[in-house]
């Protein structure tokens, strides 16, 4: 016995007729057409490409919030300092059950106050008062750190930036105030980017370090506010400018806007999950009963195939 | 001196906001063409076949 | 030794049998083949070659030419629209062959490469954002890395590791995205294009 016909899997045998169809030249055409609005978007409208921000750029520009991320990576208060992995310990999203980025571990190792500040700074040459702070540091006692932190961060609030000096008013923090307004120093002659980059290798094409720190700080998430970029105003979609941008992924986007998403701590496992779930369902229409059947009820098809079915009747 | 483009989109865009919805007009102007060229591609008769025949 | 055992000729048969040269490069359509619809298969797989021939001239430049050189920017921007372009033929394409339930007729592995090809297409694009090595880079791979290393994947494929992720943008995506292309039109090739739906059969 036959199967029953079903008309979303299935097909009837064709046997009408056919008729000649050249698909290279159709294909010939498809790429000079392609390649002729390709050429006068370009010539009008080009391609966007704002420069780079260093971090010489971003002390330079803004001294505050530089010397304040400075801070927050020596105190461990930095995202990347309590990011969790791949770069240190700490905290990982959830899903469910699955903590999958705690479970591949730390891959990255990023240690803020070591690769940010004390490195850098040690990396300096010829600098005795600088030399001897570090020391007062790092043999200080872990309870010392902290009363040092805490009297810097109290007075945080009214640091000011005069005559290329960072000014803090405390004098309870010890070698704090003198390794910060170094660092600023030295971020802002540009050293900094460098000392970065080139820590291991004179060749360099990873900007982990960098990237991480740019991104502990206001400045860049400000820059990108003005652009549009940030998250919660859809700026995955968005380009620089006045620039088309990744359309395609408004459906990425969409979640962040959304509760429970917009509001969950594990927002981006749960959107990457949940846009894994729809990929799945895009990629097995085919077999899933009632979603296969969509086409044939928007019958959209009755339009595209009009000639066909007038033929029929 | 870099050439660039005739009518470079470098100034700041402009973005549409309704309710949680917040694109900006480029895509929104990509999004509309594509919805613009899909109905036309459904709607408008294919050359070739019918004419050849001269139906 | 027999001719027929051999493993090249057993190849060959059996290609030519699945794909003979007149249903790789057919001279003819089924009638019912009469829609504008059509045609956006082949723009995608033009906007590709145009993408890809432009990629190549941006390489042959190495990966900072463009900041610093007219020709180099225009080049760019001619990547840059060829994709948008790309994207822009290819969800018109999935769009029409949705509607037209393409899938049917033992067509699924047709949709289901399409399918990959789309989301290997959005991650390739994704790469190049992060290899243009300006502003637009630097932001969206730190907005990035949270959404990677939120699923584990962090800790190989670091959106943060510019080298890395132009490595993948111009090698090995492409050449994922270019096998599956084949394989689609392949399978495109051998399978016919799909008739109308028919929501009875004739006895
Ligand atoms: C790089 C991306 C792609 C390229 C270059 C491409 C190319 C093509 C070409 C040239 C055809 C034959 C002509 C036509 O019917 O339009 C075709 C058919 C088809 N495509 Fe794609 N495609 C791509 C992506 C997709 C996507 C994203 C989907 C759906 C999710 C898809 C689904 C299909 C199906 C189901 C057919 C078979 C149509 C039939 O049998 O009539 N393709 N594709």
């Amino acid at each position: 016995m036959k199967r029953r016909y079903r008309p979303d899997v299935d097909v009837p045998e064709w046997t009408g007729g056919h008729y000649p169809y050249d698909i290279l030249k159709e294909g010939t055409i498809a790429l000079v057409v392609v390649l002729l609005i390709t050429v006068t978007l370009s010539i009008f409208f080009g391609s966007p490409d704002e420069p780079a921000i260093t971090i010489k750029a971003w002390s330079t520009a803004a001294p505050i919030d530089y010397a304040q991320t400075a801070f927050s990576e020596l105190n461990g208060t930095s995202g990347t300092a309590s990011y969790g992995a791949p770069y240190n310990q700490g905290d990982s999203q959830r899903l469910g059950p699955l903590q999958l980025e705690k479970w591949m571990g730390v891959r990255i190792p990023i240690n803020a106050a070591q690769d940010f500040v004390l490195g850098p700074l040690q990396s300096l040459p010829g600098q005795p008062a600088l030399t001897s702070a570090l020391h007062t540091f790092q043999t200080a006692s872990d309870a010392t750190r902290n009363a040092w932190f805490d009297a810097y961060t109290k007075a945080e609030a009214t640091m000011s930036f005069a005559k290329d000096q960072v000014v803090v008013p405390t004098t309870a923090a010890g070698p704090v105030p003198l390794m910060i307004n170094d660092l600023t120093a030295m971020a802002r002659s540009g050293a900094l980017d460098q000392a970065l980059l080139t820590r291991n290798s004179f060749y360099t094409t990873n900007y982990t370090q960098t990237l991480l720190l740019l991104s502990d700080g206001t400045y860049l998430a400000n820059v990108a506010q003005q652009q549009h970029l940030l998250g919660t105003q859809w700026g995955m979609m968005n380009e620089t400018g006045s620039y088309p941008g990744q359309a395609w992924l408004w459906l990425y986007t969409l979640w962040y806007q959304v509760p429970p998403y917009s509001q969950s701590s594990n927002g981006d496992v749960e959107v990457f999950g949940t846009l894994v779930l729809l990929s799945a369902f895009l990629l097995f229409v085919p077999f899933i009963p009632g979603l296969r059947s969509v086409p044939r009820r928007l019958g959209i098809y009755k339009l595209i195939w009009r000639e066909h079915y007038r033929d029929q009747s | 001196m870099l050439v660039g483009a005739l009518f470079p989109l470098n100034h700041l865009g402009h973005y549409l906001h309704w309710h949680f919805i917040n694109v900006s007009v480029a895509n929104t102007t990509v999004m509309i063409l594509m919805i613009a060229v899909f109905v036309a591609a459904v709607a408008l008769p294919f050359p070739g076949r019918r004419e050849r025949k001269g139906k | 030794m027999n001719v027929e055992q051999q493993w090249t000729t057993r190849l060959r048969k059996r290609a030519v049998a699945t794909l003979p040269p007149q249903k790789l490069l057919p001279d003819t359509q089924p009638a019912y083949v009469s829609s504008w619809v059509y045609v956006f298969g082949v723009a995608t797989l033009a906007s590709l070659i145009i993408v890809i021939g432009t990629g190549c001239i941006l390489a042959i430049g190495g990966p900072s030419w463009w900041h610093n050189s007219s020709i180099g920017n225009f080049c760019n921007s001619l990547h840059m629209w060829s994709v948008e372009i790309f994207f822009f033929a290819m969800v018109v394409h999935l769009w029409g062959k949705f509607a037209m339930a393409a899938w049917r007729g033992g067509r699924a592995m047709t949709w289901m490469t399409g399918v990959v090809t789309f989301l290997v297409s959005i991650v390739t694009a994704f790469t190049g954002y992060l290899s243009q090595s300006n502003f637009d880079s630097q932001w969206i791979s730190t907005q990035a890395k949270d959404g990677i290393n939120a699923t584990g994947a962090g800790g190989f494929f670091n959106v943060l590791n510019m080298g890395q992720m132009l490595m993948w943008h111009i090698v090995l995506l492409p050449l994922v995205a270019v096998l599956l292309t084949v394989v689609h039109v392949v399978l495109v090739r051998i399978k016919g294009v799909v008739p109308p739906i028919e929501t009875e059969v004739a006895p």
